[in-house]
């Protein structure tokens, strides 16, 4: 009767999880990779093959925007760490009471608004006919309107701009925990700033870097609206390939390939990613 | 001495606001010497000794280190290494790069540091547990896993904020024991701060006691206990009964007090400014009352006590009066002598003069 009663609460716990799970991510993958390896031979028949996974490989364009995405998801990633770093350690270690809780603020409020109103936001200051561009034009440091949007580097600062937050989180839990003594000690025993910093503050915080690293690179990896609108339409990021393949070509089959394959270069790199910092998920993420 | 010893410092102030935490502070510490810092918390102890380690500056005077003036030099360029209160051991490198940090630090190379290491813990007596992580030792251990990380830079001032404290009783005994031996061993100058008075007693070749920024007393702990030079000291190293009464007499370097229950007992002058008729304050210790019954040693002093308890706690064990609304302790003869004290009953205290010590009011 007790267990009965238990088992019932149990599974009512567990409902809305197992629910999110199996609909949300489980059935939408397993589907996604069914039709990934469909191949359309004409408009009623289908049939089984790696065709869609060929093409991928064999047309250049696919795999370097996918190597590019990558490449530029690690980069921001470092940057907004490197970025995020000293954020956290004022707020965590230096900011006290009425401070730290303003800094924080002012970290959480760009998140208020949504992604588009804050992508937006950049644009106002980076366009041709933008806040920067006529300040320089005013300041006599350049002749005729500036366009900063639409590059590499416009994309990456509304991408480490969207990740900040991300990060800082993270390596704010992790540093408030540190003993002050600890830091102490490293100078103490004849270390610089440099080697404290290396062998005591790094290694300590690294579960807080590895967890703030591998949510900043999973949403950048797979963010659309910041690469396309900063971007442009030559941003070329792995996203929009998808999009473009399921909503303009209406090739799911294609679509699906590439979306199995992003999920394969997210989880590949967090693995890595994990193998080299010698942390475990369940350390990061607990 | 003086420019010479391994630690001299002149005139040291250090001000938060308008409280100056440590307030003209004058200390001479030879070589080779385990030097205590004894103090309840908030006299300042702690300031003092992040002032000697380097993480903070002093306002005014002088910091010396065997004859090195170290007021501009940052921590880690100081040869002071330090052991924390909750001891600080790097948790993510393992007991031996915890040791070998500093060396590593030095530059000296991976073999020498290999054996430097091995040699440190085998003389705080850890052998072999190089590869261990700190998080798996004992409180014992870790604590002398701090004491090789430090003692492994041979420095020429090991400075020790509490390490004790946070260890159980029995094993604190014992640490203090170890302490001292390590620091034979060794043969460097350790300043041990500490709030238990009985760590720096047993340990020390020189205490001294500090109260609101300033020493009251720097002494060898049997002169610290025999000879107190405050009340404060009195009060405060060891367990002391304090008697207030009236000064009747001053006489041959013997003060004579009315206590407020009238009795007239004497004492020796522990400080200069003594006026006949004013307040004062006579200071005996437990040990030094004797229960006398009736037949009283010719020169002592006595007086009438009632009982409230007794105290059994083994060769500690001691009885409880009360004299004119005043709290007495008296130590309990060792051999089980004593005659059974019931609650109420009275008794006569009886000591020594030149055992007890009399400070005036003013001096409180």
């Amino acid at each position: 009767m007790r267990s009965s009663a238990s088992r019932l609460s149990l599974w009512l716990l567990l409902t809305p999880f197992l629910l999110w799970i199996v609909l949300l991510v489980l059935l939408p993958h397993l589907q996604m990779l069914r039709v990934s390896f469909q191949v359309r031979e004409s408009w009623d028949t289908l049939a089984w093959g790696l065709h869609q996974y060929q093409n991928f490989f064999t047309e250049s364009y696919y795999w370097r925007t996918f190597v590019r995405t990558g490449v530029m998801s690690l980069f921001t990633t470092f940057l907004t760490l490197i970025i995020a770093f000293p954020i956290a350690w004022y707020i965590a270690r230096l900011a006290r009471g009425r401070a730290r809780g303003i800094l924080f603020m002012a970290c959480l409020i760009p998140f208020w608004a949504s992604e588009l109103v804050r992508t937006y936001g950049w644009m106002i200051l980076l366009r041709e006919s933008g806040v920067f561009s006529s300040w320089l034009q005013a300041l006599g440091w350049a002749d005729g309107p500036v366009e900063m949007l639409y590059n590499d580097v416009a994309v990456i600062i509304g991408l480490v701009y969207n990740g900040l937050l991300f990060m800082v989180v993270p390596l704010v839990t992790t540093l408030d925990g540190m003993d002050e003594n600890l830091v102490e000690a490293g100078y103490d025993l004849g270390g610089s700033h440099g080697t404290v910093l290396r062998e005591i503050v790094v290694p300590w915080a690294m579960p807080g870097i590895v967890s703030g690293c591998i949510v900043v690179f999973m949403l950048t990896l797979g963010s659309y609206l910041t690469p396309v609108l900063m971007g442009g339409k030559d941003s070329a990021w792995f996203t929009e390939q998808i999009f473009t393949q399921f909503i303009t070509r209406f090739n799911w089959e294609q679509g699906a390939a590439l979306g199995v394959l992003l999920l394969v270069l997210s989880s590949v790199i967090v693995w890595l990613g994990l193998k080299i910092s010698g942390q475990s998920l369940r350390k990061v993420m607990g | 001495m003086g420019m010479d010893s391994d630690l001299f410092c002149e005139g040291l102030v250090r001000r938060f606001g308008s409280n100056a935490a440590v307030d003209h502070i004058s200390l001479d510490v030879p070589a080779g010497t385990f030097f205590s810092i004894l103090g309840p918390s908030g006299c300042g102890k702690t300031t003092l000794l992040r002032l000697l380690a380097g993480f903070d500056r002093p306002d005014e005077g002088d910091i010396h280190i065997r004859g090195q003036r170290m007021n501009q030099v940052p921590p880690n360029k100081r040869p002071v290494n330090m052991v924390f209160q909750h001891l600080a051991l790097f948790p993510t490198m393992s007991v031996g790069d915890n040791i070998g940090y500093g060396l590593k630090r030095r530059k000296v190379p991976v073999a020498q540091r290999r054996k430097r290491i091995a040699r440190v813990l085998e003389q705080v007596g850890l052998p072999g547990l190089e590869n261990r992580d700190p998080g798996e030792l004992s409180g014992g251990q870790r604590q002398r896993v701090a004491l090789a990380r430090c003692l492994v830079l041979e420095p020429t001032l090991l400075l020790l904020d509490e390490p004790l404290g946070a260890l159980d009783l029995k094993l604190r005994e014992q640490m203090k024991v170890e302490l001292k031996h390590l620091q034979k061993q060794f043969g460097t100058t350790f300043v041990y701060i500490t709030h238990d008075q009985s760590e720096a007693m047993v340990m020390s070749d020189q205490v001294a006691v500090m109260r609101e920024g300033r020493f009251d007393q720097v002494a060898p702990p049997e002169e610290l206990y025999r000879e107190p030079a405050t009340p404060f000291v009195a009060g405060f190293v060891g367990d002391n009964n304090r008697l207030a009464g009236e000064l009747v007499a001053v006489r041959d370097n013997l003060a004579e007090l009315r206590l407020d229950d009238g009795s007239l007992v004497r004492g020796r002058v522990a400080s200069g400014e003594l006026e006949i008729g004013s307040r004062a304050g006579l200071y005996i210790r437990p040990e030094s009352l004797v229960l006398s019954g009736d037949a009283l040693t010719s020169g002592f002093s006595a007086m009438q006590a009632n009982v409230r308890t007794t105290l059994f706690d083994g060769a500690n064990s001691r009885v409880e009066a009360e004299n004119g609304g005043q709290p007495v302790f008296a130590r309990l003869p060792q051999d089980g002598s004593a005659p059974r004290l019931s609650t109420g009953s009275t008794i006569r205290l009886a000591w020594d003069p030149a055992l007890a010590r009399v400070f005036g009011a003013d001096n409180l």
